[in-house]
């Protein structure tokens, strides 16, 4: 299968903390791939380097569109010094592990400020409404309708996002990375805060937005169950480093990993 | 009862407080100590009303939050009101007329008023682009209001160029001042982009005030054009008032249209998502380098159409006009009329400049009353005046009917 986003000898340094220590991180096209690892270990600082919001100290991460969606076979973008909105044009997209939504602006709203990089209407646009912009402006609400749909929020859609209740809030950040058209999808802890059914839903909902959207993912999560059953693949990250990668089941019996993450006594 | 308790202990703790400075008087020509005791009195009586009065108003809207957290309340009449659009239209369609025929019903000094109210209204309307919609906090505003004004007073002066040549060109020297500004302050937040704001404003009117060889300095300039009628200037002053106050009433409809139509757009999206979260609308694909650069364009282009006008409806301009109090003034309509609301942004407006002009028999406590107002209204209604109200996308029907036969939208697949 065609890589569709690397990492190749990552790190991040904060003066003298090495938060993410040259990790590798391989994940192709159409597999949910899991990131875990005990708190502090980097998961999400990773997250914040592959999507722009820091610069990598050293490393570098390739991003590649694949043929699904309309790529071709180079080898993909080099992204480092990118910012988060070119990386977001580019097709991946990500949510938040503490939610960030526009919190004052309506569910709707929300979805379509994901679409703001599929579409093109400038001042003039707004001003003067052409065709071409009214036909662009039905479009964005059609579409950004249609992801609130994928993801059940749809009979929400003029509520305010600070009204949302705590799942729906996870959920409509799902349908804003969706609105950016990524075929790439971060998710950073998408069960927290969750209920027992409230996590079975959300993955079915993952694996249903796989399927429809033809997405790859790539997910930080703190439920095991929820990792085990979803991913394809697991890294396990501890005190910056990558210390394990693999299938579900290879991870559950490492005993490294079974040590760094369950604690020393734990029989897998 | 508790609330009359503290109430009473305010008054007495304030009659304590304000003892040495009110009940105490030496008698310079006697000799003596005078003790004014029934001061005392009354400050004790009045803060303690006044205590009641501000404590009652407290829980009240504490009440009034739990029950919106119940959702029991039904909206109050106000709101019913402001969400009536056939109500607003006839409302707004009487105001324009009204404003169309004032010249014919009112003196020549109640328009220079109201045009003056209304060139605030667009200075005020421009500020909430930068301050209500995206979220920057300009504190220097005065500053490009300034830079359109002297684009007209010195075009005027040395070039004899007229007002409608440079109407268009102010806006746009106004727009460049505001993108000089921005570009470096494109990574500042919240405080620090304020006092950035702040100093680029004080250092505009002190460069103004100082290079006396180009702007006169302190002194000013005076006897810039008013505007003329094709080829006729008016020289009756009365007439030109009536002619000023057209044009102004024109560029505040003007821009009441443009921040409409900017504010539901995509453009107009972008720059709220920019003040709801700076780091999320990056990520979510919004370049807010760009956004926040157009937002201070626009929003001092506004400021420089305004200061045009302000020069020609003067034809006197000085730096004394462009201090720091006139941006807060600014300012101050924006938040108490209502961040991001347009109409509540006119109204704070109209009501800043109009109620002291009429309220000219209490001129001395102007400032006191200026701000209790603006005290009150932070604490009891911080939303401002009319609060900005949610658009509501029409969803057409077809869109709606297909997830109601699906159970989920999602479990289509394709």
């Amino acid at each position: 299968m065609h890589p569709v986003l690397q990492a190749s000898g990552l790190s991040m340094v904060f003066g003298g903390l090495r938060a993410v220590n040259s990790v590798d991180l391989c994940v192709r096209d159409g597999e949910i791939v899991a990131l875990i690892g005990p708190n502090g270990a980097g998961k999400t600082t990773f997250f914040n380097c592959i999507t722009g919001i820091y610069t990598p100290t050293e490393g570098q991460i390739r991003l590649c569109r694949p043929k699904t969606h309309g790529g071709g076979n180079d080898s993909g973008t080099v992204l480092n010094g990118f910012r988060p909105s070119r990386i977001t044009k580019l097709g991946m997209a990500r949510t938040f592990q503490n939610i960030r939504l526009f919190p004052n602006m309506t569910v709707l709203e929300n979805v379509m400020i994901g679409m703001h990089c599929r579409t093109r209407a400038g001042i003039l646009g707004a001003l003067f409404r052409p065709p071409s912009v009214r036909a662009e402006e039905k479009l964005v609400i059609e579409k950004s309708y249609s992801y609130l749909e994928a993801v059940g929020l749809q009979s929400l859609y003029s509520e305010r996002a600070r009204n949302l209740p705590y799942g729906d809030q996870r959920r409509l950040e799902i349908a804003r990375a969706l609105a950016a058209e990524p075929f790439m999808l971060l998710l950073d802890e998408p069960a927290a805060g969750m209920n027992p059914q409230e996590t079975i839903a959300l993955q079915e909902l993952i694996r249903t937005l796989r399927s429809q959207y033809n997405l790859t993912v790539l997910l930080i999560e703190h439920d095991m169950g929820l990792v085990m059953s979803l991913s394809d693949r697991i890294y396990v990250m501890e005190y910056g480093t990558k210390i394990a990668e693999g299938t579900p089941m290879e991870i559950g019996h490492n005993p490294r990993v079974i040590k760094a993450y369950l604690g020393e006594d734990f029989n897998a | 009862m508790q609330i009359l308790k503290k109430a009473i202990l305010t008054g007495i703790w304030f009659a304590v407080l304000t003892f040495p400075i009110m009940v105490v008087k030496v008698d310079h020509i006697e000799g003596k100590m005078v003790w004014r005791w029934e001061n005392a009195g009354y400050i004790a009586i009045g803060a303690a009303l006044l205590s009641l009065v501000w404590r009652y108003l407290l829980e009240r809207k504490a009440m009034r939050r739990r029950q919106e957290e119940l959702a029991i309340r039904e909206p109050s009449l106000w709101n019913k009101i402001l969400r009536d659009p056939k109500l607003i239209r006839t409302g707004l369609l009487i105001l324009l007329l009204l404003m169309l025929i004032l010249p014919a019903l009112s003196s020549t000094y109640h328009i220079n008023i109201i045009a003056t109210a209304l060139i605030y209204v667009v200075l005020a309307l421009g500020l909430n682009i930068a301050v209500g919609l995206s979220g920057q906090l300009v504190l220097g505003y005065a500053a490009f209001y300034a830079v359109g004004a002297y684009a007209y007073g010195l075009a005027n002066h040395y070039l004899g160029i007229g007002f409608w040549a440079m109407l268009p060109v102010g806006g746009i020297i106004a727009a460049l001042a505001g993108i000089l500004l921005g570009l470096p302050v494109l990574r500042l937040r919240g405080d620090y982009l304020a006092i950035v704001t702040l100093g680029f404003g004080e250092i505009t009117r002190l460069i103004i005030q100082n290079w006396s060889s180009l702007t006169r300095g302190p002194g000013g300039i005076s006897g810039i054009a008013k505007p003329g009628f094709f080829n006729f200037s008016m020289a009756d002053v009365a007439v030109s008032s009536v002619y000023i106050y057209y044009i102004t009433l024109a560029l505040a409809i003007l821009t009441i249209f443009v921040v409409d139509r900017l504010k539901h757009s995509r453009v107009g999206r972008a720059w709220q998502a920019l003040r709801e979260d700076e780091i999320a609308s990056e990520a979510m694909g919004v370049d807010t380098m760009r956004t926040k650069l157009s937002a201070f364009a626009l929003s001092s282009m506004w400021a420089g159409f305004a200061g045009v006008l302000m020069a020609t409806k003067t034809t006197f301009i000085n730096p004394n006009s462009f201090t720091f109090m006139e941006s807060a003034l600014i300012l101050s309509m924006v938040v108490l009329g209502g961040m991001g609301s347009i109409w509540g942004v006119v109204l704070g407006a109209v009501a800043i400049i109009l109620l002291p002009e009429y309220l000219r028999a209490f001129s001395e406590y102007r400032m006191l009353i200026f701000g209790a107002i603006m005290v009150a209204m932070m604490v009891f209604r911080p939303q401002g005046l009319i609060p900005p109200q949610f658009r509501r996308y029409e969803i057409p029907d077809y869109l709606k009917k297909k997830s109601a036969g699906t159970p989920e939208g999602a479990k289509e697949g394709n």
